[in-house]
């Protein structure tokens, strides 16, 4: 388990560091650019679908999505960030104490 | 921008650097507990959470190794998943403008929480400390819950039943809805959303984020790179504008502000994505 743990942290740190060694000329690159700022949005989507939908190798809807549906709701109203982070937490609980 | 405004909004990037790192504390409670039950003891747990420090590869160690998979196809899949933290690197390395041994602390900050914050904020001073803020407040927060989760692993409630799993995903949807500022940022997120759900059954656990992840180059690649002679598949994703995006690029040719010129000109269909680089 210790190699998984060191090897694994090692290869982490590394991409973290070469992220920020590569030159900036690079960036300068206006399709760079392009790819930069659309990435994030990309990768935070995702993040969101398959946290929301993933179990395993299955797709599944369950008290997560309602969680994520309130908490999407609650960013629509500007709630503040943690307002709506423990709207959707709480949603998920309360519909689990509830079934 | 005035002093009386510097701090206000100082205040307000520290406010919510403190806000992320809680919610994703609640995260690291769950790490701590579900590492240790799968096997891992408190010490394996926290070196996790000290020395990778990203969320989504620790998960993947814990789950490969718990379900009976190999050290190095743990530590392969967790570095995969490391590779956007590469690419939110290569953003940021431009704002943070660091050097020497600050670099290679600040390298171990770099994740998907520092990132967004930082990548948000137009002007580089409030960027700059919204990554160093961020990034400090979810590594504490992150370790102490991981080591508390660990130790409470057998006495705390089911994380689930406390509706924990959700922290993450609400949080992620919360840093990501400010940037859905038009709707070829729409397009982009709902096409990466579909395409990891459908790599989900299909590919290892962590992946479906990288793939989702090449929507984002295939998008910068169909509708970018207008300094360059791409005209003919430039126009194909926004035909109405289609018409506008030759005369908007002849007139604004050189260098950095052609891809941002052009992009003014489609009726401000990319004016976000054009607001978002000017800051750097």
């Amino acid at each position: 388990m210790w190699t998984a743990i060191l090897l694994g942290a090692l290869g982490v740190y590394l991409l973290k560091l070469v992220g920020l060694l590569v030159p900036r000329s690079v960036l300068e690159q206006p399709r760079v650019e392009e790819v930069a700022a659309l990435l994030p949005v990309a990768l935070l989507a995702a993040l969101v679908a398959v946290q929301t939908f993933g179990a395993g190798h299955q797709l599944v809807l369950d008290a997560r999505a309602a969680g994520v549906a309130v908490a999407a709701l609650a960013v629509l109203l500007r709630a503040p960030f943690l307002l709506v982070v423990a709207l959707g937490a709480g949603t998920a609980a309360l519909l689990r104490l509830l079934t | 921008m005035t002093d009386q405004d510097w701090r206000r909004t100082r205040r307000a990037v520290l406010s919510d650097a403190a806000g992320v790192g809680v919610a994703v504390g609640a995260l690291g409670l769950s790490f701590g507990a579900l590492a240790v039950l799968a096997g891992l003891s408190v010490l394996q747990t926290c070196a996790l959470s000290l020395l990778m420090f990203s969320g989504a590869s620790q998960f993947a160690v814990v789950g490969v190794l718990a379900a009976g998979g190999g050290a190095l196809t743990a530590a392969a899949t967790a570095t995969l998943l490391g590779v956007r933290n590469a690419l939110y690197g290569l953003n940021l390395s431009s704002l943070l403008r660091v050097r020497g041994p600050g670099r290679l602390g600040g390298a171990q900050l770099v994740i998907d929480e520092s990132a967004a914050m930082a990548l948000v904020r137009d002007e580089p001073r409030q960027a700059r400390l919204a990554f160093w803020a961020t990034g400090v407040a979810v590594f504490v927060c992150w370790n102490v819950a991981t080591l508390a989760g660990a130790l409470g692993a057998r006495v705390l409630p089911d994380p689930e039943a406390l509706g924990l799993d959700v922290a993450a995903p609400a949080a992620f949807l919360a840093l990501l809805a400010p940037r859905l500022r038009n709707r070829r940022l729409w397009a982009v997120a709902v096409a990466a959303a579909a395409t990891a759900l459908v790599a989900v059954p299909l590919l290892p656990s962590g992946l479906p984020i990288l793939v989702a992840g090449l929507v984002a180059v295939v998008a910068a690649l169909l509708g970018g790179g207008r300094g360059t002679n791409r005209g003919a598949t430039g126009g194909t994703d926004r035909s109405p504008a289609g018409g506008n995006d030759g005369a908007a690029r002849s007139g604004a040719v050189a260098g950095d502000g052609a891809a941002r010129g052009a992009a003014g000109g489609v009726g401000g269909d990319r004016d976000g994505v054009g607001a978002d680089g000017g800051g750097r």
